[in-house]
C-alpha cells in the first residue's frame, strides 16, 4: 500500500490537477496585473501578452493616483475591513464560548438562531437596513458599514468557533477556575490562544467578502469621504467610455492589502482547515 | 484542618439523576478513594466538592463551613486532573504559582512554596520549561506541584494516573502515597482502577449508579463486602458468583473469590474441565467448567501446569465463601 501511495505516476497526476487548478484560479488576477502596466491600445490588441518596452505604460497608475482621493478610499476600505474583522472575531468568539461552555435553557436553539444567517443572505434585508441607518443618522458613515459587515460575518464565525471551542479541554478551564481566574481571563488567556487556527480561518473567510463588497458601500455610504476602494474604482467605469488602464491599476492596487492580511493569517489558516474546519 | 462533610448530595442533568443522595464524612488527614464503574457519578461528585458543578440539592461542608455558594478558588481546595490541564502558555514555575498570584500572595512566599514543591517532586531542572517540553509523567508531577503550592485543605485527584503508561503509573502512585504521608493532608482521589484504590486509600467509597454501595478500609471491603456489587468490584480476578440452588444452599447467590479455591487432580468438591489457563508467572488463572458450579475462575499462586481439556477438582475454602440474598445484600 505504501508503494501505491508513493508511485511517481500518482504523484504527477495529483500535482498536475493541483497546478491546473492554481493556473485557472490565478489567471484572471495575472491578466489584471499584466494589463495594468500596458497602454490602452496594447490592452485591446493583445490582452494576454506581457508588457514590452514599447507597450509598457504607467498611465493607469498615474490616473488612479491623481484622480479622486484614492488613498482615502484605501483607508476607508482598510478601516471598515479591519474594524469589522475585529468585532466579528471578538463577538463571534464570545458567543461561541458561551454556547459551548455554559449549559442554559435554549442553548441549542440559540446556536441555531445565530447560525441561521449563514443560509439567509443579509442583502435581502437591504431596504430595512437602509431605513434603519437613515433613522439613526448613520448614512454615509463608515460606522454603518462596520455594523452591517459585523452582522454579516457573525453567523459563520459563531458556527465555526463554537465547534472548535467544544474541543478545548474542560479540565484546563476547570483548572483555571480552581486557580481563581475569572471567566474573562479563562476566555482570553486559555481558550482563545488554543483556537487561534480557527480564528484565522474565520478571519480569512470574513475579510475577503467585506473587502470586495460593492453593494453596501454603494447604498449606505456613497459619499466622497466614505467611499471604499471598490466603489472608488467605479468612477473609471462609465456608461460609454471605460478607462481600463485606471480600472485595472486600481484593482491591482486593491489586491495588495488583502494579500498582506492573507499572508499574515495563512499559516494559521492551513492549520485550521487541516484540523477539520467544519466538523 | 481539612475535614469534609457531604449531606444528601443530589445532582441531576435534565431528567437524568447522576447522584441520588450522597452522605459522607471525611476526617482530617484521611486518604479517601472514590471508586466505581464508568458513569457511576464519582467524577461528578468530585466536581461538586470542587465547586465546578452545583449540586441540585444537599450541602457540602469543608472544615465545617458550608461552601455550596463559594466559588472553587475560595474553597481551599486544589485539584489534579486526568489530562494534567497545565496552562500551555506558562512556564512550569508560573503554572505552579498562578493560583497564589491570583489570590494576591506576596512574591517571596510564592517563590518559597514553589521551591519546596519542586524539590519534593524533583522538578528543579524543569522550572523554566513550557508544558509542551515535558513528558507525560513530568507534566503530571507539575500538576501535582501546582496543587501542593496552594497548600489546600483538601486535595482532589481526578483519575490522575489514567493517562500514564503502566511503569509510570506505579511510580507516580508511590509518589502520591509518599506525598500524603509527608503532607498529612486530606486527599480525595477518584479512580476506576481498584489497584490504585486498594493501595492508596485509608478509606474506599464504592459508588454505583449514583449511590454509595459501601464505605470502608480496603481490607474491610475485601473481607466483608456489604453486597454483591462490592464483592464483584473489589478483587481481581472477579469473585465467582454461583446460584445458591445449584449448590443446595438457601442463599440466592454464593460468592467465592478465585484465590480461595484450591485444586487437585485427585478429587474435590467440584469436578470440571479446564477451559483456559493464563500464566502470569507469579500466579496462574485457570478457567474451569464445573458440573456443579458452572464456569469458575481459580487463581493459583506460582506456576501451575493446566492443559485445556484436563480434568481438575476444585474445592472452595469453606470459611471464605460469601452468601447473598435476593436483593444482593450479604447474609452473615
Amino acid at each position: 500500500m505504501s508503494q501505491a501511495r508513493s508511485s511517481p505516476a500518482r504523484t504527477i497526476a495529483a500535482h498536475a490537477v493541483l497546478i491546473l487548478y492554481t493556473v485557472i484560479a490565478l489567471f484572471p488576477v495575472l491578466v489584471i496585473i499584466v494589463n495594468s502596466f500596458k497602454s490602452r491600445a496594447a490592452i485591446f490588441n493583445s490582452p494576454l501578452a506581457p508588457p514590452t518596452a514599447k507597450t509598457f505604460d504607467l498611465i493607469g497608475y498615474t490616473t488612479v493616483l491623481s484622480q479622486g482621493d484614492f488613498f482615502a478610499y484605501f483607508q476607508n476600505s482598510l478601516i471598515v475591513t479591519v474594524a469589522s474583522l475585529f468585532f466579528v472575531l471578538l463577538f463571534g468568539a464570545m458567543a461561541a464560548f458561551a454556547l459551548s461552555e455554559y449549559r442554559f435553557r435554549g442553548n441549542t436553539l440559540m446556536g441555531l438562531y445565530l447560525a441561521l444567517g449563514i443560509m439567509i443572505p443579509i442583502r435581502l434585508g437591504t431596504v430595512a437596513i437602509l431605513q434603519l441607518m437613515v433613522a439613526s443618522g448613520l448614512v454615509n458613515t463608515l460606522t454603518a458599514l462596520i455594523l452591517v459587515y459585523t452582522a454579516q460575518g457573525l453567523p459563520l464565525s459563531v458556527f465555526i468557533l463554537s465547534e472548535f471551542m467544544k474541543q478545548v479541554s474542560d479540565d484546563l478551564k476547570n483548572a483555571g477556575r480552581i486557580d481563581g481566574l475569572s471567566e474573562y481571563r479563562i476566555f482570553f488567556r486559555l481558550v482563545l490562544p488554543l483556537v487561534r487556527p480557527a480564528m484565522a480561518t474565520v478571519a480569512v473567510f470574513t475579510m475577503i467578502p467585506i473587502w470586495n463588497d460593492l453593494w453596501f458601500p454603494l447604498i449606505l455610504a456613497p459619499a466622497e469621504n466614505t467611499k471604499t476602494i471598490t466603489l472608488g474604482t467605479q468612477i473609471f467605469i462609465g456608461q460609454f467610455v471605460t478607462n481600463w488602464n485606471a480600472v485595472l491599476a486600481a484593482l491591482s492596487l486593491a489586491i495588495l492589502p488583502v494579500l498582506v492580511l492573507y499572508l499574515i493569517f495563512s499559516r494559521q489558516l492551513i492549520r485550521g482547515i487541516t484540523s477539520g474546519a467544519v466538523k | 484542618m481539612g475535614s469534609l462533610k457531604l449531606e444528601n448530595i443530589k445532582k441531576s442533568f435534565g431528567k437524568v439523576d447522576v447522584l441520588k443522595g450522597i452522605d459522607l464524612d471525611v476526617k482530617d488527614g484521611e486518604f479517601v478513594v472514590f471508586v466505581g464503574p464508568s458513569g457511576c457519578g464519582k467524577s461528578t461528585l468530585l466536581r461538586v466538592i470542587a465547586g465546578l458543578e452545583d449540586a441540585t440539592s444537599g450541602s457540602v461542608k469543608i472544615d465545617g463551613r458550608e461552601v455550596s455558594a463559594v466559588p472553587p478558588a475560595n474553597r481551599g481546595i486544589a485539584m489534579v486532573f486526568q489530562t494534567y490541564a497545565l496552562y500551555p502558555h506558562l512556564s512550569v514555575r508560573n503554572n505552579m504559582g498562578l493560583g497564589l498570584k491570583q489570590a494576591g500572595a506576596p512574591a517571596d512566599l510564592i517563590g518559597k512554596r514553589i521551591a519546596a514543591a519542586s524539590s519534593m517532586l524533583s522538578l528543579d531542572p524543569y522550572l523554566e520549561r513550557r508544558p509542551a517540553e515535558l513528558s507525560g509523567g513530568q507534566r503530571q508531577r507539575v500538576a501535582i506541584g501546582r496543587a501542593i503550592v496552594r497548600e489546600p485543605k483538601l486535595f482532589l485527584f481526578d483519575e490522575p494516573l489514567s493517562n500514564l503508561d503502566a511503569a509510570l503509573r506505579v511510580n507516580t502512585r508511590l509518589e502520591i502515597a509518599k506525598l500524603h504521608r509527608e503532607l498529612k493532608a486530606t486527599m480525595i482521589y477518584v479512580t476506576h482502577d481498584q489497584v490504585e484504590a486498594m493501595t492508596l486509600a485509608d478509606k474506599i467509597v464504592v459508588l454505583n449508579a449514583g449511590r454509595i454501595e459501601q464505605v470502608g478500609a480496603p481490607m474491610q471491603l475485601y473481607n466483608s463486602p456489604a453486597n454483591e456489587f462490592v464483592a464483584g468490584f473489589i478483587g481481581s480476578p472477579k469473585m465467582n458468583f454461583i446460584e445458591g440452588a445449584r449448590l443446595g444452599d438457601s442463599a440466592r447467590t454464593v460468592g467465592v473469590r478465585p484465590e480461595h479455591i484450591s485444586v487437585s487432580d485427585q478429587g474435590g468438591a467440584w469436578k470440571g474441565t479446564v477451559v483456559h489457563a493464563e500464566h502470569l508467572g507469579a500466579d496462574t488463572n485457570v478457567y474451569l467448567e464445573t458440573e456443579q458450579a458452572g464456569l469458575i475462575t481459580i487463581r493459583l499462586f506460582g506456576e501451575y501446569r493446566a492443559e485445556p481439556g484436563a480434568t481438575l477438582y476444585a474445592t472452595p475454602d469453606a470459611g471464605r465463601t460469601y452468601r447473598f440474598d435476593e436483593r444482593g445484600m450479604a447474609v452473615r
